[in-house]
């Protein structure tokens, strides 16, 4: 049994879970957060800083792939994008919000499964063409789309980048998970093909993407479900005038 | 190497300049200080970051945290276009308006794959340690240049779109970065190992469906509060997956690994710590809740950690 594990640092977990079910300011949270956890570390003011500081400047990669697009997707917003994408998508009579995000979700597993993950994205996929079809097949469906329901299909869109990402990328031999389970396998005396750990994501991919698609399905169910009631009036108003009619 | 990483810091440093100037040249912006110092302080991490001392970093982390935190940080306004001059573009533009959006990640795919054989003199065109993200930064380059030709509209004007669009995101831009930072925080404060020593002190572990349950759920369980699989995926394999799974019941490491990262993903889809994912998308998409795309893949992420318990049992056994 291990005796020296200082166990005072699980305070910063603690604190971190309290503040976002709270929903305390995220930033908040995390500055905090930090804060707490160094100190419960020992760490003395000075190099609480620097290793804040440290940490910072390690980490400046994550917003490049957010903020490097938008230049280009304002510019083609301005321009129509969003709409020309729905109208684009509207002349497929078949398409339905589901079935689009299956052969989206389908299309990001496979190619991420060959490494190609940056074919999608959130910034230069999913708010530019995915989001704006999605809702342009629902529109055409069921008319202009009550806020919370557009809300729920963006919500879904994005949702589905990621299921499709994590679930692929995970199958591609020279991908970083694959080389970091190889070697921290490798340090603890056991060797693994990195082609074995690969071939062993199949059958979870497979799972996901069963899982996801059935919501996908149900997606589809409740569209229909929640807005064909919207305009029961119309309906009966025509059914009646049609029986008016005699026809 | 002729392109690195270190050019796309600087582009980005530019963009958050002009960004913070134009923030503090705009008159009706009602937070107009505080959130240029914000966007201006972010700037600085990217042109100077690496030169200056990280305890003025840490400093500056902390300020902008605190501006951000007390709502310092809001938007300008911008004027959207009316709905028929969206309309009169598209019908002009057609199809054309897709090659731009399109050229983004095509060119990065194209730089990831072809930058082993790109060189100039000996050199390689492409910093080898960073392929992906240089390419996407060359794709976003290209497909500017690309947009602005299309549009016939200045540059300026693609950098005000960046700033509309910086602005819709707000701090939540900076969020990833920041919970990046805490996980080093937490790495270097231990608290992997004291999480690795409470979960696997208490459970008993006799009972061979019991420890793969443990290991799976620790995996999701861990990520959810380091926000990565990767940080939990050393702890919970070297914790339980080696010592137990392998040490104990003889499975096979390698369904071990693949499965335990797949279970970790799933707790990247619970977590607002995944910002990058979870957080950042929904302000992207303008949603009013915070956690909305969290709430629309919490069935998806708990439906598939139950098949990975069955999986990992009846497969790592075979």
């Amino acid at each position: 049994m291990i005796h020296d594990v200082n166990l005072w640092p699980l305070i910063g977990v603690a604190v971190i879970i309290a503040g976002f079910i709270l929903r305390f300011n995220p930033m908040l949270v995390v500055i905090i957060t930090a804060i707490v956890t160094a100190f419960a570390a020992g760490f003395p003011v000075d190099k609480m800083l620097a290793t804040i500081g440290t940490g910072f400047i390690k980490t400046r990669n994550l917003p490049l792939i957010i903020l490097l697009p938008l230049a280009v997707i304002g510019l083609l917003e301005r321009h129509g994008l969003r709409q020309h994408a729905q109208d684009w998508i509207s002349r497929i009579k078949s398409a339905t919000a589901g079935r689009l995000l299956l052969i989206y979700l389908g299309a990001r597993q496979l190619t991420a499964a060959i490494g190609l993950t940056s074919l999608g994205g959130h910034p230069q996929m999913v708010r530019p063409l995915l989001a704006p079809m999605v809702e342009g097949t629902a529109e055409v469906r069921y008319g202009k789309l009550p806020e919370h329901i557009r809300h729920k299909l963006r919500a879904y869109c994005a949702a589905t980048d990621n299921v499709g990402l994590f679930f692929g990328e995970d199958l591609f031999v020279a991908f970083g998970a694959i080389v970091l389970m190889t070697t921290f396998l490798h340090e603890a005396g056991i060797d693994v093909e990195p082609l074995r750990v690969a071939v062993w994501g199949i059958p979870t991919a497979i799972c996901a993407f069963v899982i996801h698609a059935w919501r996908l399905n149900r997606l589809d169910k409740m569209l229909a479900r929640e807005l064909e009631q919207l305009e029961p009036t119309n309906l009966t108003v025509g059914a009646a005038s049609a029986a008016a009619k005699g026809v | 190497m002729i392109l690195s990483i270190q050019h796309l810091y600087y582009l980005v440093g530019a963009i958050l300049v002009i960004t913070a100037g134009m923030t503090l040249a705009d008159a009706s912006h009602p937070k107009r200080y505080s959130s240029a110092l914000f966007w201006g302080l972010y700037a600085l991490v990217f042109l100077i970051g690496e030169r200056l001392p990280p305890i003025w970093v840490g400093v500056g982390v902390v300020v902008m945290a605190l501006i951000a935190g007390f709502g310092g940080v809001g938007a300008g306004h911008h004027r959207a276009r009316s709905a028929a001059q969206y309309l009169a573009s598209a019908k002009r533009l057609g199809n054309r308006l897709f090659m731009p959006a399109l050229a983004i990640p095509l060119v990065t795919v194209i730089g990831t794959l072809s930058a082993k054989y790109l060189s100039v003199g000996g050199l390689p065109l492409i910093d080898p340690k960073n392929t992906t993200l240089v390419s996407l930064g060359i794709g976003c380059v290209i497909s500017f240049g690309l947009a602005c030709w299309l549009t016939q509209e200045s540059p300026v004007q693609g950098i005000r779109e960046s700033r509309r669009l910086t602005d819709a995101l707000g701090w939540a831009l900076v969020l990833p970065q920041m919970l990046g930072m805490l996980g080093l925080v937490f790495s270097d404060a231990g608290v992997g190992k004291a999480v690795a020593f409470a979960t696997t002190s208490y459970i008993n572990m006799d009972i061979r469906f019991v420890a793969v349950a443990v290991y799976v759920i620790g995996m999701a369980l861990f990520t959810v509060v380091m926000g990565n699989g990767f940080a939990a995926f050393p702890v919970m394999t070297g914790g339980v997956g080696v010592p137990i799974l392998f040490g104990v019941y003889h499975g096979d490491p390698a369904v071990m690994a693949a499965i335990g990262m797949m279970s970790g993903y799933c707790g990247t889809l619970l977590t607002p710590m995944a910002a990058n994912f979870n957080i950042v998308p929904a302000a992207l998409l303008e949603l009013p809740d915070k956690n909305a795309v969290i709430r629309a893949q919490v069935p998806t992420a708990l439906t598939l950690l139950l098949a990975n318990v069955f999986l990992l049992n009846f497969l790592m056994f075979r």
